[in-house]
């Protein structure tokens, strides 16, 4: 990653300045190009759903944001921070980026919680337990408060009465529960759900939707999530995004991009979808 | 007469005593080994080649020569440096270096097995390096590789008479001291054989007991 020229998010003519900003971002692996250029602003408190085919590049979009993937070119904005990038040494404010320290990424990367496809939940810990960790060790919280964070968290997703089991005895929907519960309890102002009801038995996809929607209607929160599915996202989403080959080739509001879809891979897409199920 | 038990009661208790010294070189060695192997296959899992690299060149050299010459060296050629050991300090230290290299390798297959997500999941919760080492993947590398460690834990003990070489006063040399006094070796060497017995017996049993109540703890 090299150094870089960004802007500063600045404020639209809303007057608020986007809470993710991805500013010609490029990933590569090998010669492969996942996300080329990809220009993305995201408002704060926004709801978008991520689509498109396998290998277009969706699941890269969260990862390049949670930092778990570096990235080749641009520049992520975070809270109106550059994510990937610090500003250089002596250059304040001259808009000159170099690629960002542990440290730093240590310091942008608390506002952006993620849920995963496979839960990733700590297998040796109970669902309370996974919950505390991190508040405890980065945020500092006492035991007590952290505590009380994580088994109120447990009983809005539901699962009040398994704050001491551990994820083996869960079931999936209740493992990606816990998951969602753990992420937020470091308060992040960005969650990610990346395909978070893919690995579960379709009977137990409603009840972590409905955790989401929940989410959705009570928490102040920008969220991103890559889904297949569509009934979901038309219904959740504020905007709906689709990839195709590293590119955005279609973007709108569910109602336009699902009724009346101008691109004509969107439309294949589509339709293969919704033939499939 | 091919077996004296009067001379048998007799040396029995200085072989025992002679046991002692071979426990506690075990025992110390073994928990340097434990430490020190971890602590090799976590750098070697450094992002850095500049730590990687040299630490995993240290441990296949150690791993690649004799337990012996380690000892031999340690004892012999560090007082030239100016570091003086006693003979009982060399052995544990040589032995507990040694087998770090076998530990490290055990570690290391146990480090590779966390699947990739719970890494994932750490950093998206931003966790320390330390604390993902700490609370989240050693706990769970570890007890799946208890058995092996426990195997070395045996086979270093079974080691433990080469400390003989450099003069401890292990259960072999003492053995070997009896055995010369008294020119019948037939009943020292034959009760070491059954002190390793026993003791490699024990530790096995041992070993059985921490596995189970590591899976217990687990609920």
């Amino acid at each position: 990653m090299e150094a870089s020229t960004s802007e500063r998010p600045a404020a639209a003519e809303g007057g608020v300045a986007p809470m993710v900003r991805f500013d010609r971002v490029t990933k590569r692996y090998g010669a492969l190009t996942v996300l080329d250029d990809l220009q993305l602003d995201i408002a704060a408190g926004e709801k978008v759903a991520i689509i498109g085919p396998s290998g277009s590049g969706k699941t890269t979009v969260l990862r390049m944001l949670m930092t778990l993937e570096r990235i080749d070119g641009g520049v992520i904005w975070v809270d109106g921070e550059p994510m990937t990038h610090m500003p250089g040494p002596g250059a304040a404010g001259s808009g000159s980026l170099v690629p960002a320290s542990q440290r730093h990424l240590r310091q942008v990367r608390g506002k952006v919680g993620m849920v995963f496809q496979h839960f990733n939940l700590f297998p040796h810990m109970s669902a309370l337990k996974n919950c505390m960790e991190a508040p405890v060790t980065v945020l500092g919280l006492s035991r007590k408060e952290a505590r009380e964070r994580g088994a109120e968290l447990l009983s809005m997703v539901g699962l009040g009465d398994k704050l001491d089991h551990f994820p083996g005895q869960l079931s999936g929907g209740q493992q990606q529960r816990v998951a969602i519960a753990r992420a937020l309890a470091m308060r992040p102002k960005v969650m990610l759900f990346d395909e978070v009801t893919s690995a579960l038995d379709p009977e137990l996809v409603g009840e972590v939707l409905t955790v989401i929607r929940k989410l959705g209607a009570e928490h102040d929160l920008t969220m991103i999530m890559v889904t297949h599915q569509m009934g979901f996202a038309k219904e959740f989403a504020d905007r709906v995004c689709f990839f195709y080959q590293g590119r955005i080739a279609e973007t709108g509001a569910p109602a336009e991009l699902f009724g009346n879809p101008e691109n004509e891979r969107t439309r294949q897409f589509l339709s293969a979808v919704l033939e499939a199920g | 007469m091919l077996w004296d038990w009067g001379y048998t009661w007799e040396i029995l208790p200085v072989l025992a005593g002679a046991a002692i010294v071979t426990i506690e070189a075990t025992l110390v060695g073994f928990v340097i080994a434990a430490l020190l192997g971890l602590a090799f296959a976590i750098l070697r899992m450094s992002p850095s080649a500049w730590v990687r690299l040299p630490v995993g060149g240290l441990v296949e050299f150690i791993r690649s020569t004799p337990l012996l010459i380690q000892i031999f060296f340690l004892f012999f050629v560090f007082p030239k440096f100016g570091v003086t050991l006693s003979a009982f300090t060399a052995g544990f230290l040589a032995l507990g270096l040694h087998y770090s290299t076998y530990c490290s390798e055990v570690y290391r297959a146990g480090l590779e097995n966390i699947p990739k997500g719970q890494w994932e999941a750490s950093i998206a919760l931003n966790l320390s390096p330390w604390v993902t080492f700490r609370d989240i993947i050693i706990p769970q590398a570890i007890p799946p590789v208890v058995p092996a460690l426990g195997n070395y834990l045996v086979a270093l003990f079974k080691e433990t008479p080469l400390l003989s070489a450099i003069a401890v006063l292990e259960l072999m040399q003492t053995a070997k001291i009896l055995g010369s006094e008294n020119f019948r070796y037939t009943e020292p060497m034959t009760l070491v054989g059954i002190f390793f017995l026993l003791l490699s017996l024990i530790s096995a049993a041992g070993i059985r007991q921490v596995e189970r109540w590591l899976k217990n703890r687990r609920g």
